[in-house]
């Protein structure tokens, strides 16, 4: 096992890329550490498969180096990489059996026989297979024939890292959190480096220690789902992340005053006076509703879902979500919002800005 | 829920039923009809009863046919079927090279069957055609109406020409279908060039082959015009396969009850081939869905 780096990697799918928006993939430069969880998170055709490939060696990126260790496999082939992949789709060799299956690898590598089938058996208790080792892999459900695929990535000991491409996306729903932690408690107990590939925020933030990001083929942010969640560093993030997203406000900020159609919102830090596209970003779960202080809005439905209430209102034209906990009661009176001013992130062109810490006793909520 | 009985339903499938009766029932019932009686003209008719079929049952010339008809069936089945898959395999797999391929590929099952058994014809013949001047400049002997074995290889030929690029087609689509996962994880798993035909691509195009096989069975088992123009049957009764033999009995020697009978018989044998063939095929896709 090996970390996995990146340099300055760029893919595009045409033959002669000319500016930025001819590639898949934007330039990016990336350590995956040795023996982490990661996650690959965007929307479709965010580049996020594009990644996947080059990092497995089924795609030749179009500039930029991959190193396994110190070592350039940038043009080396996939099965030179030692790379396990598990697709959307589970793919199983329909004619032979479970053990042929999982053993396909390591005979096409001309392992002995003893040791082949000992590995077999080995990889089928780590995956829970071993009753249905004999059978046609064809019979099977989709959730097992996944497993299949993973065991055949898993059978080979010197598996540099396993790659997941949304491999639970035909997954019933039921299975889908079984196998996610079976994943994991795997992941803890051999320690491969997983990277794992999704569009689902839950799979991504419940699965990795970090997260990483995509959108439009660039990273926009790497971190845990703690720092994803409080602290997105673009407005993508904030948007992807949580159900509801985050709301967005556009305002003007002077120091750590924000200013909106004439009212002000005291802020926790300082930013200077920033020009450009100037966002005020905030959760759902840190704006609250109130009667008498904060800004104006008109309420327009409440949705009750079970823990939650959520609630839409409309503020000087702009659409904000608001989250409350289920035993918060709504009266007809509460026509102004209050936004918790540690939780509010200050965005100029997309990107977070970084404001300087202020003394916390002038501050305080609008 | 009460059910109401309504028959006007008939009057819907009606249209069809009519259609089926004149296109199909009607003219097989006068073939029956024809198979259990005599006749010496004038339209006048005895019944014989089973008497045709007894008959035909002992002839050494149908069973003749029939083995030559087998013959060919398994050696077409035998070049046609590898020799589509290989073909299909070495296609381009998209682009501008893909469209033409396909084209060319489709342009043998465009031409009339006549036309195809005139073209080998003209091109065989030893003293005008391309082939069989070339042949017999080279010191080959080679004529297709005189030599038993030459006729075989001709029509044999002749029919791998024609017919070839159906299966190839037909083996091109199964493969152009299978997802791309698929040669992915082979790479990762390092299988072989072989590997992945063997365990990908020849389980996923079975579908497609199984209907390949079952076409070219059923069609060259009924095969007449292409042999009929090339070598009439001949030379003696070489390439007289089942088709052509039942020509020369109703029309040449206008028997028509034995011709009947020999008809019905005939499609009888495709019917049951075809049928139990395809049992095979279900029973085996069953069996292993099962285990």
């Amino acid at each position: 096992m090996a970390s996995i780096t990146l340099e300055n990697l760029a893919h595009s799918y045409l033959p002669d890329p000319g500016g930025d928006h001819d590639f898949a993939l934007k330039e990016i430069n990336h350590i995956w550490e040795d023996g982490r969880a990661y996650a690959l998170l965007g929307p479709s055709g965010c580049g996020k498969t594009t990644l996947l490939n080059i990092i497995s060696g089924l795609l030749t990126p179009t500039s930029g180096r991959v190193l396994f260790g110190d070592k350039d496999v940038t043009v080396s082939s996939t099965a030179e990489r030692n790379i396990a992949q598990v697709f959307q789709f589970p793919v199983v060799y329909d004619t032979m059996t479970v053990r042929q299956n999982l053993a396909f690898p390591l005979r096409n590598r001309g392992m002995e026989a003893d040791y082949v089938s000992e590995r077999v058996e080995q990889i089928a208790q780590m995956i829970g297979l071993e009753a249905d080792l004999h059978k046609k892999a064809r019979g099977l459900t989709s959730d097992l024939k996944q497993k299949i695929s993973l065991g055949r990535g898993m059978v080979r000991d010197d598996v540099n890292a396993i790659l997941f491409d949304e491999p639970l996306t035909v997954i019933d729903p039921h299975l889908k959190w079984e196998l996610r932690t079976q994943l994991k408690s795997l992941h803890r107990e051999f320690g491969h480096t997983m990277i794992y590939v999704t569009h689902d925020q839950t799979e991504a933030l419940t699965f990795a220690e970090k997260v990483v990001v995509m959108h439009e083929g660039r990273v926009v942010q790497i971190g845990t789902p703690k720092e994803l969640f409080e602290t997105p560093a673009h407005v993508f993030v904030g948007y992807f992340i949580g159900s509801p997203g985050m709301n967005f406000v556009p305002v003007s900020v002077t120091g750590n005053k924000a200013h909106i159609n004439g009212n002000t919102i005291d802020l926790h830090h300082d930013y200077g006076n920033p020009q450009g596209d100037i966002l005020l970003g905030i959760r759902p779960e840190f704006v609250r509703l109130s009667k008498s202080d904060g800004l104006p809005v008109q309420i327009n439905r409440v949705q009750d879902v079970g823990r939650h209430k959520f609630i839409n209102a409309t503020l000087f034209d702009i659409e904000i979500n608001i989250s409350a906990n289920e035993g918060f009661e709504i009266e007809s009176d509460m026509i102004k919002i209050e936004f918790d001013p540690a939780n509010i992130g200050i965005f100029r062109d997309n990107w977070r800005m970084n404001g300087k810490a202020i003394d916390q006793s002038n501050g305080g909520t609008v | 829920m009460e059910k109401t009985v309504n028959q006007r339903a008939w009057l819907l499938v009606l249209p069809v039923l009519v259609l089926v009766a004149f296109s199909s029932i009607i003219p097989m019932m006068t073939v029956v009809n024809y198979s259990f009686q005599d006749s010496f003209g004038e339209n006048i008719f005895f019944w014989v009863g089973l008497e045709w079929y007894q008959e035909l049952l002992r002839s050494e010339r149908l069973w003749d046919a029939l083995g030559r008809q087998l013959l060919f069936s398994f050696i077409i089945l035998m070049i046609e079927i590898p020799l589509g898959i290989l073909v299909a395999l070495s296609m381009p797999k998209k682009g501008i090279s893909a469209s033409i391929c396909l084209v060319l590929m489709s342009l043998p099952l465009l031409i009339p069957y006549n036309v195809v058994g005139t073209i080998w014809q003209v091109f065989g013949r030893a003293d005008i055609g391309l082939l069989g001047r070339t042949l017999s400049d080279l010191g080959i002997s080679y004529n297709y109406s005189q030599n038993a074995f030459d006729a075989w290889v001709t029509v044999i030929i002749m029919d791998v020409w024609h017919w070839t690029s159906l299966v190839a087609l037909l083996a091109y689509a199964g493969l152009r279908s299978i997802p791309k996962p698929y040669y992915q994880a082979a790479m990762i798993d390092q299988a072989s060039r072989w590997n992945v035909f063997r365990y990908i691509e020849l389980p996923k195009m079975r579908g497609v082959l199984m209907i390949a096989i079952l076409l070219r069975f059923m069609d060259s088992f009924m095969i007449y015009t292409e042999p009929f123009v090339l070598t009439g049957g001949g030379p003696g009764n070489a390439t007289t396969f089942l088709s052509i033999d039942l020509v020369k009995m109703a029309l040449g020697q206008f028997d028509l009850g034995p011709a009947a009978a020999f008809s019905l018989m005939y499609f009888l044998v495709i019917l049951l081939i075809s049928y139990v063939f395809y049992t095979v095929m279900i029973t085996i896709d069953k069996d292993e869905a099962k285990q």
